[in-house]
């Protein structure tokens, strides 16, 4: 296991009027080269978790072990596991700070004590697998960017640091379909391409549906399902309380069985959901 | 009264930088909305849809070209309070726009700027926070929220104000899915019952199948325009351009490709479903 959390609590503002329980006793595990989405309704604690996965906070009560690290222990080396573990936040604008776009990627890499060379050949790697011009845009200040240009700043800044666990908060939030789309193929490529362990949190079903092996439901600082993406997104009415969905072809699916067609329930892609189609179709002989 | 609540003539703008040569952000743009319209913006990163959404909400005049908002020239500054007061505007990032403390003096700012009795203005406040689900956050610091929160607040900011005219950038981004359909039909109902006029944009096509009018925005041009199905039955037009169309309209366009007959220009799951 690369990552385990036990019996983590966090209470930001303790014995304050703003006393708030964002986590409450989260226990789980992910296994080194796993892809998980992570998915919970807007406050249910899932900034907070990851946030305790690079030490960015600390817990009030229970455990964060990395790579059989406890990182929550006293003296613990966080240098050592914000290399190994990337985050890229919510918002880009708590991400970028430098005055070049350049330095600003540069920034973790020089960080971690590269030669010049290596860092020049990170920056600009990374720089194009968000889908950037490195040579229009590397001397151009994070600020006056578009709020999708930052994004994928931001993103690029963390890959040029090769984690092995690679964290991403939201991260095509304001993407086009276009940059979405890539952005999470280079994703899955550097999880299939070098084992890289990945925790993707995202508002979009759809998304979580077509990459990860695994998905963890928050509700109210708690995980409160976990499993294989066909199983969660079955439970679409369980989901929908929890202020969630499924894929909109799931729906789509639910309602065709609803009307007496006899189709799988477990499609979550539009290309299963057309398969699946195409066989009930000609399987009738009326097409 | 003219029916027109906004009017880009020409409308030319430049970010002017002093390292480069500056960035045209729009391109001589030519838009008239409707009141009572809802319109929807969609366009790559980049493109200049905030850039508009900024022009017509008077934060920026245009570098060449005119833009009215109810009649009134933005590059007027006394126009500018009106303009302001007509056109709400919802921010990209809800953190450009919380200014107070408190939720509730937060959400009341607006309408306090406007003059309004301080009776109307709780009454206000307390729709607003009802109807982004947030009542029970009203004593809470803005910057303590997580990101979907301080996107409701902000949107709840703008509602009382009670504005003519709404332009939300992009509010729906770091919503969960429960709360991007109550946003929407927060919007739609405002649009409905109260006769908005209606400017959003965003990179959910399935939001934009709710408009009346699509309009795709490319490297500061205006580059498609129309109704959600005649805009959504080109799929692969749209693809082209690097934009989505829903997936039940992916889909009916997959099977119509393997040579099932079903028609073109299906938006909803319920199209689809009566079409099979
Ligand atoms: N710095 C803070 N101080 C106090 N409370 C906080 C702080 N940050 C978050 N919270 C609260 O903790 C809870 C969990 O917040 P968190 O940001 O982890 O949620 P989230 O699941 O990431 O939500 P979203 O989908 O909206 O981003 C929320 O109730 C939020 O109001
Ligand atoms: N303050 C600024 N200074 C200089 N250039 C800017 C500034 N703000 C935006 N730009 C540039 O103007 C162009 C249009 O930006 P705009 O923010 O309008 O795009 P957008 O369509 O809203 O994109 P997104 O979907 O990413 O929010 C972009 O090329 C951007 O880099
Ligand atoms: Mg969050
Ligand atoms: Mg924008």
């Amino acid at each position: 296991m690369i990552i385990k959390v036990e019996g983590l609590t966090h209470i930001y503002n303790p014995n304050s009027p703003f006393e708030t329980k964002a986590l409450d006793n989260v226990n789980l595990e992910i296994a080194k080269g796993e892809f998980v989405g992570l998915i919970g309704h807007t406050g249910s604690g899932k900034s907070t978790l990851i946030q305790h996965l690079n030490g960015l906070i600390k817990p009030t009560s229970g455990k964060v072990i990395i790579d059989g690290v406890d990182i929550s222990a006293e003296g613990a080396n966080l240098k050592d596991i914000r290399q190994k573990v990337g985050l890229v936040f919510q918002y880009p604008e708590h991400q970028l700070f430098e005055e070049t776009i350049y330095k600003d990627v540069a920034f973790g890499p020089i960080n971690l004590g590269l030669s010049e060379e290596e860092v020049d050949k990170r920056v600009k790697e990374a720089i194009e697998l968000v889908g950037l011009n490195y040579d229009k845009i590397k001397n151009r200040s994070p600020f006056e960017l578009s709020g999708g240009q930052k994004r994928r700043v931001a993103i690029a800044g963390v890959l040029a640091m090769e984690p092995e666990v690679l964290i991403l908060d939201e991260p095509t939030a304001g993407l086009d379909p276009k940059g979405r789309d890539e952005i999470l193929k280079q994703i899955k490529k550097l999880h299939q391409d070098f084992n890289m362990t990945i925790i993707l949190v995202s508002h979009s079903m759809e998304d979580i549906a077509r990459l990860v092996d695994k998905i963890i439901v928050m509700h109210k600082g708690r995980v409160s399902i976990v499993g294989k993406p066909k199983d969660v997104f079955k439970k679409a009415d369980e989901l929908e309380e929890l202020g969630l969905g499924v894929p909109q072809v799931t729906y789509f699916m639910r309602e065709l069985k609803k009307r007496g067609k006899k189709v799988r329930d477990d499609i979550i892609t539009v290309e299963d959901a057309k398969e699946e189609i195409l066989r009930l179709l000609r399987g009738n002989g009326n097409a | 009264m003219s029916d027109v609540m906004i009017k880009l003539e020409n409308v030319t703008y430049k970010y002017e930088s002093n390292e480069n040569e500056g960035v045209v952000a729009l391109n001589g743009i030519n838009l008239s909305i409707n009141k009572g319209e809802f319109v929807v913006i969609l366009g790559h990163n980049g493109s200049g849809k905030s850039t508009l959404a900024k022009l017509i909400n008077a934060l920026i005049v245009p570098t060449s070209g005119k833009v009215y908002v109810n009649g009134m020239d933005t590059q007027d500054e006394e126009n500018i309070w009106h303009i302001r007061r007509t056109a709400g505007m919802v921010f990209q990032n809800p953190d450009n726009q919380l200014v107070a403390t408190i939720v509730e003096e937060d959400v009341a700012f607006g309408p306090e700027n406007l003059g309004i009795h301080p009776k109307e203005i709780r009454k206000r406040v307390n729709e607003a926070l009802t109807a982004v689900e947030m009542e029970e956050y009203k004593d809470y610091a803005p910057h303590l929220l997580s990101g979907g929160q301080k996107q409701r607040i902000a949107i709840a900011g703008v509602l009382a104000m009670k504005p003519e005219c709404i332009i939300l950038d992009e509010p729906t981004a770091m919503l969960d899915p429960s709360g991007r359909k109550e946003v929407i039909n927060t919007i739609k109902k405002l649009n409905r019952e109260e006769n908005k006029t209606i400017v959003h944009i965003t990179h959910y096509m399935d939001e934009a199948v709710e408009a009346d009018r699509v309009i795709v925005m490319e490297k500061g041009n205006i580059i498609l325009e129309g109704t959600p199905k005649t805009v959504f039955s080109q799929v692969e037009k749209v693809k082209q351009i690097g934009l989505d169309v829903p997936q039940v309209t992916e889909l009916a366009y997959m099977l119509r490709k393997e040579g099932i007959d079903i028609p073109q220009n299906i938006l909803t799951i319920e199209e689809l479903v009566s079409a099979l």
